[in-house]
C-alpha cells in the first residue's frame, strides 16, 4: 500500500484580477521507506508541490482540487488542528536555507523541545534528553552545550544538522527536503547529503527530495519525478532517467550538467527560460524550448504514457512507441 | 557591562552640558523674573539692587560658570518662587509624573500589542480595518483635544472618573507619594494616563503591525508551522519576540515624546507633576527652576535609553552587552 498518494493535484494562486495555475494535475505515489526526488528548474513548482503536501502553501496559493492521501486520510480536507497533528509528527520538512530556518532569538534547545512537547505529553526533562540524543545522532559534538546556544553561534552546516535533528525528533514517516544542500558550502553538501541518506535508510523514513541538482538526486533517490511548468513530464527509476532520459526537457537538463561539456567548450544549456505562471504556453508547455516541437505540440497537451520503464508526457515519445508497436504487429 | 554603563555616564554628562547651555541661552528671552517677584510699588532702584543680588546683571559666561560650579556640588539653584532648592521642588513632583508616565506606558503596551498583532495576522478582517482607521484618526488628533474631549465625556457628561488632581495618595518609603494604592488615586490616574497613552498607541499599533507582518513572512515562521506548532505559540512566541526587537528601540526614543506630552496632559488635568510645575515656572519666569527641570528631564532621557538598551540586550541574543563592551 502507498504511504502517500497524490492524485490529480491542482494548485492555484488567487489574485484580485485573475487565477494563476501553479500545479496541474500532479499525481504520484510514495511507498513506506522509499526515497524519491523531484527535479526541475526554478519556477517549475517543485517547492510548491513540497509545501502543498502538508498544505502549507503561502497565500494567495491554495489547493484547487485533487487529493493528497496519507494512508487513506485526505490531507486536503483536514482542518488546521488535524494538519498540525500531521506536520512535524508524520511529515516533517527541511528547508533550503539553514541560516533563515531557525528562529534567531530562541535557543536551539527550546526550538527542539517545543516540537516534541506540542505533539506529545512528554515532560521538559525527557524531551530535552530526546533532543540531545537526536543532536548526537546527527553528529553534533557536545550536544549539551549546543542545546543552550542560539542559532547565530552555529555555522551553516551545523544549523542544517540541527534542522535534520529537529525533523527526526518524532520519528516521522516522511521527510520532505526542499533543496537541503543548495545554500551550503560544497564541502559540507556531501556530508549533509550522506547524513540525510543514512538517516532515512536506517530508520525506514520515506524521503521526498526536492532539488535542481541531478548529481545530488542520483546519489539519494530511487525514483525521480521531473517537473516542468507545474506538471510532471517524466517519472521513473532514477538510474533510467539519468541514463536514458525520454522527455526532451530531461535530456536538456542532463546535457546542461557541467560534466557533459568538454573542457574549454561552452556549457550546454536549454535555450530560453521557464515560462512564468502567467505566460504558460498552449499545448505542451515545453514546446517553445523543445528542439523536436511539432504543430501538434503547440495545440495539444500530451498524455502521460508508460514507455516500459518510465512514464513520459511527450508526443515524440508517444509517436515513437506507437511506431514500435506497429512494427511489431507488421512483423507478426 | 561596566564599560557600557561608564560610557553611558559620560554620555549623560555631555547631554546635560548641552541642555544647560541651551536652557541658559534662552532664559533671558523669557521675561523679567524680578517683575514677578516684587510688587507694583517697588522702585526701579530696589529692582536693580535685587537684580544685582541675583547675579542677573552679570554676563552670560559668568552666570554660566557660576551655575556649572554649583551644579557640580549638587546645587542647581534656588527657585525664585518657592525659595527652595530647585532640585528639591522638582523631586517632590517627580513621583506624580513618574506614575502617570508609567501607567501610560503600561496602557500603550497592553493595548497596542494585541491590536498590532491582530491587524498583522488578519490584515483584511473587518476588526483590523476598524483598528487601522481609528489609529489613523488618532494619529492626526492633537493630544490636548483628546484630553479635553475625555474630560467632557467621561467626567462631565458621564461622571465616571475625576478630571483633575491626584486624589488620595499614600506615602511610600517616607518620600514617594503614590496614588497607585488607593482606589481614589487610581481613579484619578485613569483619564490622564489614558489620554497620554492614546497619543502613542496609534504609532505603536502601526509599528507592531508592519514589523509583525514582515516577520510572519520569514522562513523561520514557515518552519515553525511545518513543525506543527499551535497558532498562539507561533504568533505570540516565535513572531512576537522578533517583532519586539525594533519596537523596543523605537519605544526608547518615543519615551522622550512621552515626557513632552506629560506637560500638556498635566496642565489639562491639573496633575501636580513636573510638567505642570514646568508650565508654572515658565509663566512665573522662574528661570532656575526651568533650567533644573530641563536638566532632570535630560538625565531621565539618558537613564531611559540605557534601560532600553539593557532590555534589548536581554531580548536579542546576538547583542551581548557584556561581551562586546558596548
Amino acid at each position: 500500500m502507498n504511504l502517500l498518494s497524490v492524485e490529480h493535484l491542482n494548485v492555484n494562486f488567487h489574485f484580485k484580477k485573475r487565477e494563476l495555475t501553479a500545479l496541474i494535475d500532479v499525481s504520484f505515489n510514495l511507498k513506506r521507506g522509499e526515497r524519491i526526488a523531484i527535479v526541475g528548474e526554478s519556477g517549475a513548482g517543485k517547492s510548491i508541490l513540497g509545501f502543498s503536501i502538508v498544505n502549507l502553501i503561502g497565500k494567495p496559493g491554495y489547493i484547487q482540487s485533487g487529493t493528497i492521501k496519507l494512508e487513506n486520510k485526505d490531507i486536503t480536507k483536514m482542518n488546521l488542528r488535524q494538519l498540525q497533528e500531521i506536520r512535524g509528527k508524520r511529515i516533517a520538512m527541511i528547508f533550503q536555507d539553514p541560516m533563515m530556518t531557525l528562529n534567531p532569538v530562541i535557543t536551539i534547545g527550546d526550538q527542539l523541545v517545543e516540537t516534541i512537547r506540542s505533539h506529545t505529553k512528554i515532560n521538559y526533562k525527557d524531551a530535552k534528553n530526546i533532543a540531545i540524543e537526536k543532536l548526537r545522532n546527527v553528529q553534533i559534538a557536545s550536544p549539551e552545550r549546543r542545546f543552550d546556544q542560539y542559532p547565530h553561534e552555529l555555522s551553516g552546516g551545523m544549523r542544517q544538522r540541527v534542522i535534520i535533528a529537529s525533523v527526526l525528533l518524532l520519528n516521522p514517516d516522511i521527510i520532505i527536503a526542499d533543496e537541503p544542500t543548495t545554500a551550503l558550502d560544497v564541502t559540507i553538501q556531501a556530508e549533509i547529503l550522506q547524513l540525510l541518506l543514512a538517516i532515512c535508510r536506517d530508520n525506514g523514513v520515506a524521503l521526498i527530495l526536492i532539488s535542481h541538482d541531478l548529481g545530488v538526486v542520483s546519489k539519494v533517490a530511487e525514483r525521480t519525478l521531473v517537473m516542468y511548468a507545474g506538471q510532471i513530464v517524466e517519472e521513473g527509476p532514477t538510474l533510467e532517467i539519468i541514463n536514458d532520459p525520454q522527455h526532451p526537457y530531461t535530456q536538456g537538463l542532463l546535457n546542461a550538467l557541467p560534466q557533459m561539456a568538454l573542457p574549454g567548450q561552452r556549457l550546454n544549456q536549454i535555450k530560453g527560460s521557464m515560462p512564468s505562471l502567467a505566460e504558460r504556453p498552449s499545448g505542451c508547455a515545453f514546446h517553445p524550448r523543445c528542439p523536436y516541437a511539432t504543430d501538434k505540440c503547440r495545440t495539444q497537451q500530451p498524455e502521460f504514457i508508460y514507455s516500459g520503464v518510465s512514464s513520459v508526457a511527450c508526443f515524440m515519445v508517444e509517436d515513437m512507441l506507437s511506431e514500435f508497436s506497429q512494427d511489431d504487429e507488421g512483423s507478426l | 557591562m561596566l564599560a557600557f554603563l561608564l560610557r553611558r555616564l559620560i554620555q549623560a554628562c555631555f547631554v546635560l552640558i548641552v541642555i544647560s547651555l541651551i536652557s541658559f541661552a534662552i532664559q533671558d528671552k523669557l521675561g523679567d523674573p524680578v517683575r514677578q517677584m516684587v510688587g507694583m510699588t517697588t522702585t526701579p532702584e530696589v529692582r536693580e539692587q535685587l537684580r544685582d543680588e541675583l547675579g542677573l546683571n552679570d554676563g552670560f559666561i559668568t552666570q554660566y560658570t557660576r551655575f556649572a560650579k554649583n551644579a557640580l556640588t549638587g546645587d542647581f539653584g534656588t527657585s525664585y518662587y518657592y525659595k527652595e532648592p530647585t532640585i528639591d521642588v522638582i523631586l517632590k513632583k517627580l513621583p506624580a509624573t513618574f506614575e502617570l508616565a508609567f501607567c501610560a506606558i503600561l496602557l500603550v503596551i497592553c493595548i497596542a500589542t494585541p491590536f498590532g498583532v491582530i491587524t498583522a495576522i488578519h490584515p483584511k478582517h473587518l476588526v483590523s480595518r476598524l483598528i487601522m482607521l481609528v489609529s489613523s484618526i488618532g494619529l492626526s488628533i492633537p493630544i490636548f483635544i483628546i484630553a479635553i474631549f475625555m474630560v467632557y465625556v467621561f467626567s462631565i457628561q458621564w461622571n465616571l472618573a475625576p478630571s483633575f488632581g491626584r486624589g488620595e495618595t499614600t506615602l511610600l518609603f517616607g518620600f514617594w507619594e503614590s496614588g497607585l494604592f488607593t482606589k481614589d488615586g487610581l481613579s484619578h490616574l485613569l483619564l490622564p494616563s489614558l489620554s497620554l497613552a492614546i497619543a502613542l498607541i496609534p504609532i505603536f499599533v502601526r509599528l507592531i503591525r508592519s514589523e509583525m507582518s514582515e516577520v510572519l513572512q520569514s522562513e523561520y515562521i514557515r518552519f515553525a508551522w511545518s513543525k506543527g506548532l499551535s497558532a498562539p505559540r507561533i504568533y505570540f512566541f516565535h513572531a512576537l519576540k522578533n517583532t519586539m526587537l525594533p519596537i523596543i528601540t523605537i519605544g526608547g526614543i518615543q519615551a522622550g515624546t512621552l515626557v513632552a506630552y506629560t506637560i500638556l496632559t498635566e496642565t489639562i488635568f491639573q496633575w501636580p507633576g513636573m510638567g505642570f510645575l514646568f508650565m508654572d515656572a515658565v509663566s512665573r519666569v522662574d528661570t532656575p527652576l526651568i533650567s533644573a527641570y530641563l536638566m532632570v528631564v535630560g538625565g531621565m532621557f539618558v537613564v531611559m535609553n540605557t534601560f532600553v538598551d539593557l532590555i534589548y540586550g536581554l531580548v536579542n541574543p546576538t547583542v551581548r552587552l557584556a561581551s562586546h563592551g558596548l
